[in-house]
């Protein structure tokens, strides 16, 4: 770029040799083209050499939010409805895909339940099934379409074999205590309820009565996107490539020294491009579901020695789950629950056209390949719908309209939720691990996580047992209702 | 903002009126306290064994001659055209012989509430949902848990999409019930656009 001292001083040299002799036109036209050129070089004008990619996340934030999920998005909303001044956070949703054509959230079941054997799980499924009863109060935009979740009220059934009847049925007492309305049926209960299942095998089931069902997770994620968009959250597309961390050292009681971590700013990458910004932030919140495992190993956690508490890494990966469309013009009718066998079968109903959603559980030593999401029809064949035919006769002729595969954010540890902040890394926020129940409990899990960064503690449902702490000990908790 | 708060105020109203009413309960026992909430609301409602209705007129005033029938259950209720909601059923939970509810245009009355209709499922023989704008499909979902279910009022649902398909489903749901639906256009739409495509 030219200084515009030096281009006034040409342009002074050449005005005062033009005006001793008499000008000739081409001159002329290249001292005006000179002219405009060097106007156009001082700021100012709308012309500079470097195009600044407009879509760059602000340079610095409160709050950074990776991923972009209909958890990062519930805890976005829950920040600003819990902030005290307006505009007091600045949150930043990072998202690498706005088309979520790899996001869990998008291809989920949609299911909503509270038979789990956690009673924080059961609390965190009432709470969020309480949020989607009053969902327009919470997340209606002035001037919009109310919020249209579609929500069936179907239920869930579990069925149980002889082998685990009693662990549903102290489940069940579990539930009933914490307060959800769900009871338990008789094989010749479930045969007057339900004529169309085979009872064969089955030795006692569970059916929730109210807040449960399944519902859209595109609508939810939407409206919680709306919402939190119009107060002021600012959506960012492109990938967290790196951090920017200081580290500072103390020594334990026992004479070890324990490295902890500061993330002081965080290195968002432009989709399809080199360009990245470096955003500022106080606090992170790793929200990025199956990916999550990965976002951490960038901190360097894996560098440190395995058995330490600094070493021990965040236990979520992904783990591909596929799901089949089938349309069976003879199957259940309005009334057809969640049904989940005890064998990891399950399917619901879909519309009113006699189509269902089904899938299953595969064994751990048949874990598909999480490269990429391509579905195994195979899988249907040689494990769903034996089970599902078994289960229900008038399956056995149905015909397999599509199938999608999608990723749980699978907590290899325990198979439960990860919320809380790490014990080293001071300023990172978890909200991940579902394993497979993440969306039905991102309402509430997003209000606890907003609660501990807002307000320094859990105030309305109390989380700590799914901290990090359980995993630096050791301790498992896990969740025996998990398909 | 202004508008916002009206909204919020209507809210509050609603939920204000729906609230549980526990010191009545523990005075004067749960039937009592279902009965006074449901006058206040401006319904109606029958006892057991007694043949004349207790209404609140348009003004809400009644006549307070139910609190003579102590510990009587209630038997028919109807808060047609109330604004009873999910929190209100609260106060109608402990009704173990309520045979006849009539809901008929309660702005509030949506798919959580006919989820919670779950309560009278011994009990209860006639249901009349018509005209309620909040109700949709998966709601009617729901009432497959009302085994005791003969006569169902569908008529004029705004939600539903496909009424004919769902009253058929519903009559597969509940085979011992009878279902009204009036009030819907069960004539086959003419696809206009087809004639768009061929030329």
């Amino acid at each position: 770029m030219e200084c515009p001292e030096g281009v006034l001083l040409l342009l002074s040299f050449t005005a005062i040799f033009f005006s001793c002799e008499h000008t000739v036109p081409e001159l002329e036209a290249q001292l005006a083209a000179m002219r405009k050129k060097a106007a156009d070089a001082l700021p100012g004008s709308s012309w500079s050499p470097f195009d600044i990619n407009p879509n760059l996340p602000p340079e610095r934030a409160d709050i950074v939010i990776i991923g972009g999920g209909v958890m990062g998005w519930s805890i976005a909303y829950w920040l600003k409805q819990k902030e005290r001044v307006r505009e007091g956070v600045k949150v930043i949703v990072v998202e690498r895909d706005l088309t979520y054509s790899q996001a869990s959230t998008v291809l989920s079941a949609g299911g909503i339940r509270q038979q789990f054997s956690l009673p924080e799980n059961i609390h965190l499924s009432l709470a969020s099934a309480d949020f989607m009863r009053n969902i327009n109060e919470h997340l209606g935009v002035l001037n919009e379409d109310p919020v249209d979740l579609q929500f069936n009220q179907s239920g869930y059934l579990f069925l149980a074999s002889e082998e685990v009847a009693h662990i549903m049925e102290e489940n069940y007492s579990t539930q009933r205590q914490v307060g959800a309305k769900v009871t338990l049926l008789s094989p010749t209960q479930l045969k007057e309820k339900f004529p169309w299942i085979n009872t064969d095998g089955v030795a006692l089931a569970s059916y929730g009565l109210e807040n449960e069902g399944w519902f859209d997770p595109w609508s939810l994620l939407n409206a919680f996107r709306r919402k939190a968009m119009s107060m002021g959250v600012i959506q960012c597309c492109g990938e967290v490539t790196d951090f920017k961390y200081t580290v500072s050292m103390m020594t334990s009681p026992g004479g070890d020294p324990v490295v902890y971590k500061r993330i002081n700013s965080v290195k968002v990458q432009m989709p399809k491009g080199l360009e990245y910004q470096m955003v500022e932030c106080a606090i992170v919140v790793n929200a990025a579901g199956a990916f999550s495992g990965k976002l951490a190993e960038m901190l360097g956690i894996s560098s440190n020695p395995k058995d330490t508490i600094a070493g021990t890494p965040v236990p979520v990966e992904p783990r591909k789950r596929y799901i089949y469309v089938v349309h069976c013009p003879d199957g259940p009718g309005l009334d057809t629950p969640f049904l989940i066998d005890y064998s990891g079968m399950y399917f619901r109903r879909e519309g009113l056209g006699g189509n269902y959603i089904t899938g299953a559980s595969p064994k751990e030593a048949d874990e598909p390949d999480t490269s990429n999401l391509e579905v195994d029809h195979q899988f249907f064949e040689d494990s769903v719908w034996p089970r599902l035919a078994y289960r229900v006769p008038a399956f056995e002729k149905l015909k397999v309209t599509s199938a999608w595969a999608g990723f749980y954010d699978y907590n290899t540890f325990d198979q439960n939720g990860i919320i809380g902040d790490h014990p080293v890394i001071n300023n990172m926020y978890f909200a991940t691990g579902f394993s497979g129940h993440g969306l039905q409990q991102s309402p509430a899990a997003g209000r606890a996580v907003a609660e501990l960064i807002l307000d320094g503690n859990f105030k309305t449902l109390d989380m700590r047992g799914l901290g990090f702490r359980r995993i630096m000990a050791q301790e498992p908790i896990l969740e025996r209702n998990i398909l | 903002m202004l508008l916002s708060w009206r909204g919020q105020l209507r809210r509050k109203g609603i939920m204000r009126k729906n609230a549980y009413y526990d010191f009545t309960q523990r005075l004067y026992g749960s039937d009592i306290a279902a009965a006074f909430y449901i006058l206040s609301l401006k319904g109606g409602f029958r006892f057991v064994g007694q043949s004349d209705w207790f209404r609140a007129d348009q003004r809400g005033k009644f006549n307070w001659d139910f609190l003579n029938h102590k510990d009587t259950p209630l038997e028919e209720v109807d808060m047609s055209y109330t604004v009873i909601n999910y929190r209100g059923l609260d106060n109608l939970e402990g009704q173990q012989s309520l045979r006849t509810l009539a809901l008929r245009g309660c702005p509030e009355v949506d798919d959580w509430f006919l989820a919670r209709l779950h309560v009278f499922e011994d009990s209860l023989e006639e249901l009349d949902i018509s005209h309620c704008p909040r109700i949709t499909t998966g709601g009617l979902a729901a009432l497959r848990n009302l085994k005791g279910l003969r006569r169902l009022d569908l008529s004029s649902l705004p939600g539903i999409s496909s009424p004919g398909l769902v009253v058929i489903l519903l009559e597969e749901m509940l085979p011992q019930c009878q279902i009204i639906a009036t009030g819907y256009d069960y004539s086959i739409k003419q696809h206009g656009g087809e004639e768009e495509v061929q030329r």
